[in-house]
């Protein structure tokens, strides 16, 4: 949803970085504001998982130029766990997996976090079990998966959920779901898809990071963006991504080409 | 050249200590043990003495003994440890929190070595399942307990083993009779304590069951806070046809002591060991355990725990014998080392030429808490058939930086997101033992260890 009075939630300038000496973005800009969807498309390499890494603050990237302000704060200055107390999200296109750990445990331990940064009351484990079990039904899960080990033995699909059962439980101000469709038949896609869709507010924003347009089809972005070689070379609307299904992401790679000859 | 030898092993240290604790032994019981009984047990200290004539302890020029130094175990004069001594409220302090609800009157206690009526409480023992001690036992039981008690444990050779022979002044019994299923487990705790001197105690214990019988065992090892002792311990295990063992092996023995145990078991056709052992006490520990494979279709489960820190030293011995065909094995063996602790694994497993059909896998897997932190794994295959089915492999790892980012990435700090992890570590073995206060104490433990390991980075 976009409008133009919307508080801006991210705002990434310049943004260069590099693993192991190799550099991996090479000035990112993008601007997200309150409300909007937007989508990160690219090819395998192009920087598009890196870049939702970066965000999260991976320790084995290094952010060599550039800056992210996140609701006006210096998002570089903040260690993962700061970021995701703040309110950034990051679900994983691998979820690890924590046997031992039960879900609504690991559950309770992420939202007590948060609780705490925001100096609201921790909930003990009875309150905590009735306020998850509500979120269960965003993504259509059973409660038996909360007694279950964090990821262990799961599913593909099954950890997809798990990822956005959490981001329910975390109500975060900025969501990137990194890959959250790839390797999803399609009754979990529709299930994770719908679990956005009922996550998304006038005051919360969401980056995609997706290969395909597919995923396209059941969350509507607002914007769709190209990443090429460590930046973003094209945006659009969601027509965009379309195009990108027919036509593949060769032609964006000589736009300028293009431009002349026309 | 032999002379020569004998001369030197004779005037080594290790030889000094070991006939320092054969010197004088103390008087057995008769009175609590019956004149019968002690007699017996008095003839088999006397061969076990006579064999260990010119003997020495192990030195790491030992293959057995590489990677564990024994010296800090050379030093110290033990005592042997009087029973009389014992304060028995000091006793009931010691196990209080060690109590499980599932075994509430199934309790065998033994404080250094000895049967101790005060502590014990075998008020529920199930129809069919004896436990007691040597001088509890009827005369029926004695008899068994006699016809399977080994001098050198099943051939073994250890002189660990048969020092225990030569000092151990009672005996743990656990009998279950053909067909005998026993629910209630059974809970044996060896406890040391000591006066003013370090003690040794020599604790041993015998398990059988008879044909078609099923049994659970938690047997485990502590000893009063800053204790310094040596627990000595042998533990033979019995398993006829069709019978099953579910055994929870516990070393928490007193920071300052030395704990060497062996576990022997003996498996007739169709039987079923399973053994969980966790090892987190002791500065200086072993656990030597080993099947036999007697019969053909015998399945063996081992899991093993050793968490260490500071400058613990735990070493873990296993040998599965596959002597016959059919036969399963699955071992899985973790080390969580901290500080400047070492943990040292060794996994036999031997399948014997006649063994065909063997089914067998064995993992180790260490984790790394401290750069100071050491670990020496060695899983060792020794196959002479030539259809079966094994797999064996080893790894040693500090935590993943992509696990600790996707628990920091929850809001979990960075040390909070390793203790996790750790935990999660040992979480995998603790989850396989089936008494579920047992579990949840565990569990409770290693948390507050891994908080401490974190902390000390």
């Amino acid at each position: 949803m976009i409008r133009s009075d919307s508080d801006v939630v991210l705002s990434v300038k310049n943004l260069t970085a590099s693993v192991q000496g190799v550099d991996v973005l090479r000035g990112v800009n993008l601007e997200v504001k309150a409300g909007e969807i937007h989508a990160v498309m690219g090819r395998n390499g192009s920087g598009k998982s890196t870049f939702s890494k970066i965000l999260a603050g991976h320790p084995d990237y290094e952010v060599t130029g550039g800056e992210i302000r996140y609701q006006g704060q210096d998002l570089l200055e903040l260690e993962p766990e700061e970021r995701s107390r703040s309110g950034v999200f990051l679900a994983f296109q691998y979820p690890i997996e924590v046997p031992g750990v039960s879900n609504s445990e690991f559950l309770r331990l992420a939202y007590n976090a948060r609780q705490t940064h925001r100096g609201e009351p921790e909930l003990d484990p009875f309150d905590f079990e009735d306020f998850v079990q509500e979120k269960l039904g965003v993504v259509e899960m059973n409660p038996n998966f909360l007694e279950r080990s964090v990821n262990s033995g799961f599913s593909g699909g099954e950890k997809k959920r798990n990822e956005i059962l959490q981001m329910a439980v975390l109500e975060p101000t900025l969501a990137i779901l990194d890959e959250t469709d790839s390797g999803l038949d399609i009754d979990a896609l529709r299930i994770v898809s719908n679990g956005v869709n009922q996550l998304t507010t006038p005051d919360n924003a969401t980056i995609l990071i997706t290969h395909y347009q597919r995923l396209l089809d059941y969350i509507t972005p607002d914007f769709v963006h190209v990443m090429e070689a460590g930046q973003i070379v094209k945006t659009g609307g969601k027509e965009l991504a379309l195009e990108l299904e027919e036509r593949g992401y060769d032609w964006i790679d000589e736009p300028e080409a293009v431009a002349t000859a026309s | 050249m032999s002379q020569l030898t004998s001369e030197l092993v004779a005037d080594s240290a290790e030889a000094r200590a070991l006939s320092r604790l054969l010197e004088s032994p103390a008087e057995l019981n008769a009175a609590t043990l019956g004149s019968d009984r002690a007699a017996w047990l008095e003839s088999i200290q006397q061969a076990a003495r006579d064999r260990l004539h010119n003997s020495a302890f192990p030195t790491t020029r030992d293959e057995e003994w590489r990677f564990t130094p024994l010296k800090s175990l050379l030093e110290p004069t033990f005592q042997e440890a009087d029973i009389a001594k014992v304060d028995i409220e000091a006793g009931k302090g010691a196990i209080a929190s060690y109590m499980l609800p599932e075994a509430k009157a199934t309790r065998l206690v033994f404080v250094n070595g000895t049967f101790s009526p005060d502590l014990s409480d075998v008020a529920d023992a199930p129809e069919g399942l004896a436990i007691g001690s040597l001088g509890t036992l009827s005369d029926e039981q004695w008899q068994v307990a006699r016809s399977h008690f080994t001098l050198d444990v099943m051939g073994q050779a250890d002189t660990f083993a048969l020092l225990n022979s030569a000092r151990t002044r009672d005996i743990a019994i656990v009998h279950a009779s053909k067909n005998c299923m026993a629910e209630t487990p059974i809970h044996l705790i060896w406890l040391s304590t000591t006066a003013d001197e370090p003690t040794a105690s020599y604790p041993r214990c015998l398990v059988v069951a008879d044909r078609g019988s099923s049994l659970r065992l938690v047997e485990q090892s502590i000893g009063t806070e800053d204790a310094t002792y040596f627990a000595n311990a042998v533990t033979e295990v019995v398993l006829a046809e069709n019978a099953r063992i579910e055994h929870c092996k516990l070393q928490e023995d007193a920071a300052a002591s030395f704990s060497i145990s062996r576990t022997t078991v003996s498996q007739a056709r169709d039987s079923h060991y399973s053994c969980v052992a966790i090892s987190t006490g002791a500065k200086l520990s072993r656990h030597s355990l080993s099947t036999e494979h007697r019969g053909t279709n015998a399945t063996t489960i081992l899991n093993g725990l050793t968490l260490l820190g500071d400058k613990q030293i735990a070493d873990t011995h296993t040998a599965i014998d596959h002597a016959q065909p059919q036969g399963t094995s699955r071992q899985l063996h973790k080390c969580i080392v901290g500080d400047r602790a070492r943990a040292v694994f060794n996994g036999r497993v031997i399948v014997r030429q006649d063994a065909q059909q063997i089914d067998s896998s064995q993992s180790s897997r260490n984790l790394l808490l401290s750069s100071k932190a050491r670990v020496d794994t060695k899983p060792q295959l020794e196959i002479f058939a030539d259809d079966v089915k094994c797999a064996h492999g080893a790894t040693v790892s500090q935590l993943e930086e992509d696990e600790l980012f996707y628990l920091q990435s929850r809001g979990l700090t960075r040390v909070k997101a390793e203790q996790l992890l750790t935990f999660a570590f040992a979480a995998d073995i603790i989850d396989r033992v089936s008494i579920p206060s047992l579990a949840t104490r565990l569990k409770q433990f290693v948390l507050e260890q891994s908080a401490i390991a974190s902390r000390s980075e």
